[in-house]
């Protein structure tokens, strides 16, 4: 096998990537590709029929979809063979999760389900715990949720209230409190449920299953939007939980809850990608179809710029979740080569990779809700009215900026994540951010002149990186360790870097697709690049620039803004033109091609 | 019980779109999907398996990225797969075909031979009766059901167009199913990750009992003249009237074609 060249987390931001080392979705394999067509089959045929009656929360029928799922194995594609599943990779369970991603009540449901319902047992569990849980997860025999949140403890964690006091005789818990929004709530039989173990400073995890004593189950939540989904409170009075069903070590609670968020993270960007294509091509096909002044919506070029708008946004989100979700695979591979169990290698990859799954997070969902309102606004009234798809997808859009952490959480766990990495010695950031300031006092280089198809991207993308590490680094100088109470410069940053991710996965992309595909097959992919950097260009100028008035004064602020204007120059685009060439070709295949 | 289903490899016409100038079907990026008929034998094959545990073998002619359909019949659920690719065989028309497949059958011990009842791409409804007489076997067609009695007697349900004939028929014989005949399984996850792990056998001229005249270009005598989009219908004229009334127009434009006299 040949050597895997695993990178960093963050390492992106102070490196140059090597189109060769990503993964990109033109890649997938025959088998991978098999897997998706059963999810594909298995949305359009079991789930799109009932829509409705899902909304309405009919009685019984999300535990019987849930079932059928389970029938075909859609339940096990992450968890190993020897626990009953089919032990499948981190990409072929995001390309799984982005299919199952397209209808949201369900998707929601599903995600829990694999996801913060089966990981924590199959991260943490015991080799018994592993062995009466995890088959029956798999199979769907057993549904799953996940009970962290409290009426006074939501991004605040480990705040929480509920308290487990250990019996006399030593052999169970006893468990007091209230948890809230708890996903499938209503109709789950195995709860991972976070609590803190008599006066601890830090939470403890525990197994319950429904049948324990002393739990009572709230009214379903009315909510905006994903209404087919279960969302319950939930109320332990003296709940009898038995010693061996504690999940990890006493106190690792709160540790189990943010590593299983990073995973959740990158599953909820996959299936809010997969939601994205089917609105875009719904939207794609109304264009087509709707006449109005004689001419049907998809001539007019105001359309036609909002479409090549929402599958620039979308098939650039791709390029970034494929590319993390393989770089934690390589780094998992990597680290089970040095040792690691597999359990401990995954959990592990997906930490290194935490400020990347909180980009995603973000990202994704901003625009999914860009996707969702554009859908809206070119079916005009017909978006608001309940009879098309777009009412909702807008409303069923709107909670993904929400859970998982609200994306100003995420956005500020981006900055404190890489500045962490910096300070531990993991990632060379500040002395990158030093190196930038001294290339703005000497004289500029203009080095040999990039003749390629890309060359102006190429550049900016080094411009780009540039400014995230001049602003980040003078940032954390200024302020220090007070810089968490700077939450407006914290915002600006993440989206520098957010911007960054994106915009580097995107070029990674086309350059490899241009070197499988040819060039003749890759002209609406190197028009979106364009088209993104020329967009991207400005948007970092502001955040940095804003960042930067509030950081320094005088001399250090002029001489930044002098490097932010230089490293985000852009000669020109004409992105009327270029928008106009992808919308054609969505316009011709009637629905997302990319 | 042994039961070969033969199935096809077809562009998803669902998705395919002519060239509006030579007339032809473009081809280029049209996804490749099972023939939906045959999937439907298949699926019928799969459900006797499922009762009386009968033994399925899928066979397929074809280029080699046909090599796909048999994997996804692997997924859901054969015992055993056969792709029979050879240079020989290429330019094949019905006849040709079914006598290829008819040599590969040759080789292989079998109660049942399900076909679909025509392919997506082609509609002839010809290979899967020609196969039946080339190996001298009792043939029902257009099937909506089959029923076994766990001996050796089927109880069909033959579609026709006035309603359905009911036959009996001893094994072996071949049949050609209907894709309304069933809802045809999906593909489970572990199906597919076994799938690619069992071996799909291919097959050449030399592994089949065939006369080499009668196969690929030189075994078939159809050639096509010429093919071609069809035209769009004028637009009809509508009457609004009472219904004597419009029994009398439809008799007068009827006699006016001369299709009443």
């Amino acid at each position: 096998m040949e050597k895997i060249k695993t990178v960093k987390g963050g390492q992106f931001l102070v490196q140059q990537s090597d189109p060769q080392n990503i993964f990109i979705p033109e890649e997938i394999s025959e088998e991978q590709k098999m897997i998706m067509d059963t999810c594909r089959d298995f949305q359009e045929k079991e789930i799109f029929p009932l829509l409705d009656e899902i909304d309405s929360q009919k009685e019984g029928l999300m535990p019987l979809l849930m079932d059928k799922a389970g029938e075909l194995g859609l339940l096990g594609i992450s968890i190993p063979e020897e626990y009953g599943g089919f032990g499948q990779d981190m990409n072929t369970s995001i390309l799984s999760t982005e299919v199952m991603g397209t209808y949201s009540s369900f998707a929601v449901a599903f995600a829990a389900h694999v996801g913060i319902g089966s990981l924590p047992i199959l991260y943490y569990g015991t080799e018994d715990q592993k062995k009466k849980y995890l088959p029956k997860l798999a199979s769907g025999e057993f549904k799953g949720a996940y009970c962290l949140t409290e009426p006074e403890a939501g991004s605040d964690a480990n705040s929480g209230k509920s308290k487990a006091s250990l019996s006399a005789d030593g052999t169970h818990y006893l468990l007091n409190g209230q948890k809230m929004w708890i996903t499938n709530g209503g109709f789950a039989d195995i709860y991972t449920v976070f609590a803190k173990i008599n006066d601890d400073k830090y939470l403890s995890a525990f197994i319950i299953e429904k049948d324990f004593n002393g739990i009572t189950l709230g009214q379903e939540e009315k909510k905006m939007g994903i209404k087919g989904s279960s969302t319950c409170m939930m109320f332990f009075e003296d709940c009898k939980i038995p010693v061996e069903n504690l999940l990890g070590e006493r106190g690792q609670g709160f540790k189990i809850a943010l590593n299983i968020l990073n995973n959740g993270r990158i599953k909820l960007a996959a299936a809010v990608l997969g939601a994205a294509k089917k609105v875009i091509s719904n939207t794609v096909s109304y264009a087509n179809e709707r006449v109005q002044f004689k001419n049907p919506l998809a001539n007019f070029g105001a359309i036609q710029y909002k479409m090549a708008q929402q599958a620039i946004r979308i098939y650039t989100i791709e390029s970034a979740i494929y590319r993390c979700s393989n770089d934690i695979q390589n780094s998992m591979h990597q680290l089970m080569e040095d040792g690691l169990l597999k359990e401990k290698a995954v959990i592990q990859a997906q930490k290194e990779f935490a400020a990347e799954a909180a980009i995603l997070k973000v990202a994704s969902s901003e625009a999914l809700d860009y996707v969702v309102d554009e859908g809206v606004q070119i079916y005009g009234g017909m978006g608001y009215s309940t009879e098309a798809p777009m009412e909702r997808a807008y409303r069923d859009s709107r909670i993904n900026r929400i859970f998982e952490g609200t994306n100003e959480i995420n956005r500020m766990l981006i900055v404190d994540y890489l500045l962490k990495k910096a300070f531990k010695n993991e990632l060379p950031l500040l002395s990158a951010s030093k190196n930038v300031v001294k290339e703005l006092m000497s004289i500029p280089e203009f080095g040999e002149e990039n003749t390629s198809l890309l060359a102006l991207e190429d550049k900016l993308i080094l411009g780009f990186k540039k400014c995230a590490l001049l602003i980040t680094g003078a940032a954390a100088q200024k302020f220090m360790k007070k810089l968490s109470d700077e939450q407006e410069i914290l915002m600006n940053i993440a989206d520098i870097i957010i911007d960054c991710y994106q915009a580097e996965s995107l070029l990674l992309r086309v350059k490899k697709r241009i070197d499988l595909k040819g060039l003749e097959n890759c002209s609406e992919q190197i028009a979106m690049c364009k088209v993104f950097f020329y967009d991207a260009a400005d948007r970092i100028h502001k955040n940095a620039k804003d960042a930067a008035n509030s950081i320094a004064q005088g001399d250090e602020l002029r001489m930044i803004l002098l490097g932010l204007k230089r490293f985000t120059k852009h000669s020109g685009l004409n992105s009327k033109e270029e928008r106009r060439l992808i919308a054609k070709k969505l316009i011709e295949e009637n629905r997302y091609c990319f | 019980m042994k039961i070969v289903v033969c199935i096809k490899q077809v562009p998803d016409t669902t998705e395919i779109k002519i060239d509006p100038k030579t007339g032809t079907l473009i081809r280029d990026g049209v996804p490749s999907i099972m023939n939906p008929d045959d999937k439907s034998g298949l699926e019928m094959a799969l459900q006797l398996k499922d009762e009386y545990g009968a033994h399925v073998t899928v066979i397929t002619m074809g280029p080699p990225q046909a090599e796909l359909i048999l994997r996804e019949a692997y997924a859901m659920g054969v015992d055993r797969a056969i792709h029979l690719t050879d240079r020989k065989f290429a330019g094949a028309d019905t006849l040709a075909t079914s006598h290829a497949l008819a040599g590969a059958l040759r080789k292989i011990d079998f109660d049942l031979l399900i076909t679909g009842r025509q392919a997506i791409d082609g509609d002839t409804a010809q290979v899967g009766p020609q196969i039946a007489e080339h190996l001298d076997l009792p043939q029902v067609s257009y099937l909506q059901d089959l029923k076994f009695d766990g001996v050796k007697t089927f109880t069909m349900k033959r579609h026709i167009e006035e309603g359905y004939q009911m036959l009996e028929v001893d094994a072996p014989c071949v049949v050609t199913v209907l894709s309304s005949a069933n809802k045809a399984r999906y593909m489970s996850v572990g199906g597919i990750v076994d799938a690619y792990q069992k071996e799909v056998e291919v097959w050449g001229f030399n592994e089949i009992e065939v006369d080499e005249a009668n196969l690929g270009l030189k075994g078939s005598p159809t050639s096509v003249y010429k093919a071609f989009a069809r035209g769009l219908k004028p637009a009809g004229e509508l009457y609004e009237v009472e219904t004597d009334e419009a029994v009398g127009i439809i008799i007068k434009k009827l006699k006016e074609k001369f299709i009443l006299n």
